[in-house]
């Protein structure tokens, strides 16, 4: 039987080939699209998980988002003071393990005849290092002394590194940041961009010498605080408000003047953004599939059409229904298995490149499905003409011109 | 040429066809044409069926002109298409109580059909078309091959067993039907025109096979419109309008047919 379907595929090669394109397309954008959609899902999860899954980065700034006139101005930055409130208040705040009040700034950093304006310019506490999930790579931390101290040392992100010193060994030399000398003390290691902005491209200093030398004593830009574990989270986001409402002295919550993120939310939000992404590509994938399986029924019907003839001679020489029907099925059977079977091939072989800048993922249980599919798609759209085959009247077969 | 009826019929076991006031009728109301008339009902002038008994090892030739409702006749022996009315009795199984299943089974089993057109199947070869009907039959392949093999070289083309529909002359194409038609020893080898596209070199080949197989025993109806055909057979029946008009038997049932020439090759 599957001789007398080969050979029927055979019989028109170019047509059974087309057809099977179809199937093979279909397979092939299923696993393509969802490694895609999957890709960019984990590598969103990645550059997410880089920040620190257990950071939590508290900014001034009414959370409502529509604090105006009168009540803008009552908003209070965050300061120091709150950043030690944080840190100190250890009995109210047992899930908080470090705290780190941060500024950013900007300027010209200049080492020898070399200028370069790195992206960011960050004063903080050392505890930044490790909730902010930046380790050194070459040389050392600054310490808690340095901060006490102001004494005017840096790290240096790998890029702004490699721009400064181009090869040269950094730590030891000295830059001048805005007219300030800095020792470089340490580089950290590269995380790699995901986005516009390059995480590499920083200087991290001692929150005083660099309020000293660039942004005065004012408020700060942002508080890291580092919870004590990724679950207790959620806990450190509560205990965080209810210190700074005090320290802030508001009563209600709902007016609070400060916003808490976390980058657990955010790898919530981006991960139910990219699973819509990856529906959606699956989505026209299926489609994709279905059409394919609508061309094995067209070509199926075709092929019925012109071997009438041949299925009046069969059952005239006394072919049951069966043989007949099982015929039609195994040819579009056939048709959809060699076309899903390539149609893999081509999907895997596709995901080995990276498409618009995201390296796909294969999901094995969409190659498995879209195979299934595929081969349940050719039995069932190939069912229709093999039954109008099967039920022809051995007769009305046979006289067909 | 005047033996009308055997004198040792009655013992000999029941008639392979028994035909009992078969009518075909096709259309609706006043539309209907009867392709299968038989005489007219004395009283209400309808129609009452043909009626025909073949026996075992007889070489039946069915004439008449087109419309005379041969290849109807031809259809329903065949068990192709069923009658609108009466009984027909093959090999003693009323055939108009079979499913589907059952008569694509009788078709297989009792059955063997040569056609004017040849009806090979394409791109198959001709060892493969010899197979078909055994591989219907549920028959081993190994058995299989041997048997198609021994029907091919039956009819003088062991040495074609390879070659396609479309590599072999019109004559060669219907000794291929041929042997398709009798490599599972049917009951009945039916015969519709078998000559009618061949040259007369190619007949006379095809016709000799036929009567060589007749001679073995096998009971052969063969539709035609030539004379020279008929002359083959042991009894020829002509049909006019659906009516038998005349059944003269040329040569009795349990003897050689007519026209055997030392072509035949014992089965």
């Amino acid at each position: 039987m599957l001789r007398f379907a080969v050979g029927g595929l055979g019989a028109n090669k170019v047509r059974s080939a087309l057809t099977m394109l179809g199937v093979l397309i279909g397979v092939a954008s299923v696993i393509l699209l969802l490694a895609v959609g999957n890709g960019s899902s984990v590598a969103v999860k990645e550059s997410i998980t880089s920040l620190g899954t257990n950071s939590l980065t508290v900014s001034s700034g009414s959370a409502v988002g529509g604090a105006r006139g009168a009540a803008a101005s009552a908003v209070k930055k965050l300061t120091v003071d709150d950043a030690k409130a944080l840190a100190t208040d250890a009995d109210a705040a047992a899930s908080i393990k470090s705290v780190a009040p941060v500024v950013t700034t900007s300027g010209t950093a200049l080492y020898g005849d070399i200028s370069y304006s790195p992206g960011s310019i960050v004063g903080t506490y050392p505890a930044y290092f490790e909730t902010a999930n930046q380790k050194v790579a070459h040389g050392e931390y600054f310490t808690d002394d340095d901060v006490l101290g102001s004494r005017k040392v840096a790290v240096l992100g790998a890029t702004t590194a490699k721009q400064l010193f181009a090869g040269e060994d950094p730590v030891g030399k000295r830059i001048v940041l805005g007219g300030t000398p800095f020792t470089v003390v340490g580089v950290l290691a590269a995380k790699g961009g995901t986005g516009f902005t390059d995480p590499d491209d920083v200087v991290v200093a001692p929150l005083p010498t660099v309020q000293n030398a660039f942004t005065g004593f004012g408020p700060v830009s942002q508080i890291l605080v580092q919870a004590a574990s990724a679950d207790s989270t959620t806990a450190a986001q509560s205990e965080i408000t209810r210190v700074l409402l005090g320290t802030h002295a508001i009563t209600d919550p709902t007016k609070a003047d400060f916003r808490i993120t976390s980058q657990a939310s955010l790898l919530t939000a981006r991960e139910s953004t990219t699973k819509t992404f990856t529906v959606l590509l699956g989505a026209v994938a299926a489609i994709s599939l279905l059409v394919g399986g609508i061309g094995i029924t067209n070509i199926m019907l075709v092929t019925v059409t012109e071997r009438t003839r041949e299925i009046g001679i069969r059952k005239a020489l006394g072919a049951p229904r069966a043989v007949i029907l099982g015929q039609f099925l195994t040819e579009s059977t056939l048709l959809s298995v060699l076309g899903a079977g390539l149609g893999v091939a081509a999907g895997i072989a596709g995901s080995h490149f990276s498409i618009v800048g995201i390296k796909p993922v294969v999901i094995p249980e969409s190659v498995l499905g879209a195979f299934g599919i595929a081969v349940a798609i050719g039995l069932f759209f190939g069912s229709y003409p093999a039954n109008r085959a099967a039920s022809l009247r051995p007769i009305d077969a046979l006289r067909h011109e | 040429m005047r033996h009308v009826i055997d004198k040792r019929v009655p013992a000999a076991p029941p008639p392979v066809i028994q035909l009992r006031s078969i009518t075909k009728a096709y259309g609706h109301g006043d539309a209907v044409v009867h392709a299968l008339h038989g005489p007219e009902d004395p009283e209400t002038g309808g129609p009452l069926g043909v009626s025909l008994d073949i026996h075992q090892g007889d070489y039946v030739a069915v004439m008449g002109s087109s419309g005379s409702g041969k290849s109807t006749m031809m259809n329903i022996l065949g068990c192709l298409d069923v009658p609108t009315g009466g009984r027909y009795l093959l090999d003693g199984i009323d055939v108009g109580h079979l499913d589907e299943g059952q008569l694509a089974l009788v078709r297989n089993r009792k059955i063997g059909f040569v056609f004017q057109s040849f009806n090979l199947i394409p791109r198959t070869t001709a060892l493969a078309q010899v197979e078909l009907p055994l591989a219907y039959a549920g028959v081993r392949a190994a058995e299989r091959r041997r048997r198609a093999l021994a029907a091919l070289s039956l009819v003088g083309l062991a040495e074609r067993a390879g070659h396609k529909p479309n590599q072999l002359s019109g004559g060669q194409q219907q000794r291929v039907a041929v042997a398709r038609a009798l490599v599972t020893a049917p009951a009945m080898l039916l015969a519709d025109e078998p000559t009618g596209n061949l040259d007369s070199r190619s007949t006379e080949e095809v016709l000799g096979l036929v009567d060589a197989l007749n001679t073995t025993g096998r009971t052969v109806v063969l539709i035609t419109h030539e004379d020279e055909v008929a002359r083959h057979a042991k009894r020829v029946l002509r049909l006019v309008d659906g009516r038998i008009v005349s059944d003269v038997r040329q040569a009795p049932v349990d003897g050689p047919p007519p026209m055997l020439h030392g072509v035949g090759v014992p089965a």
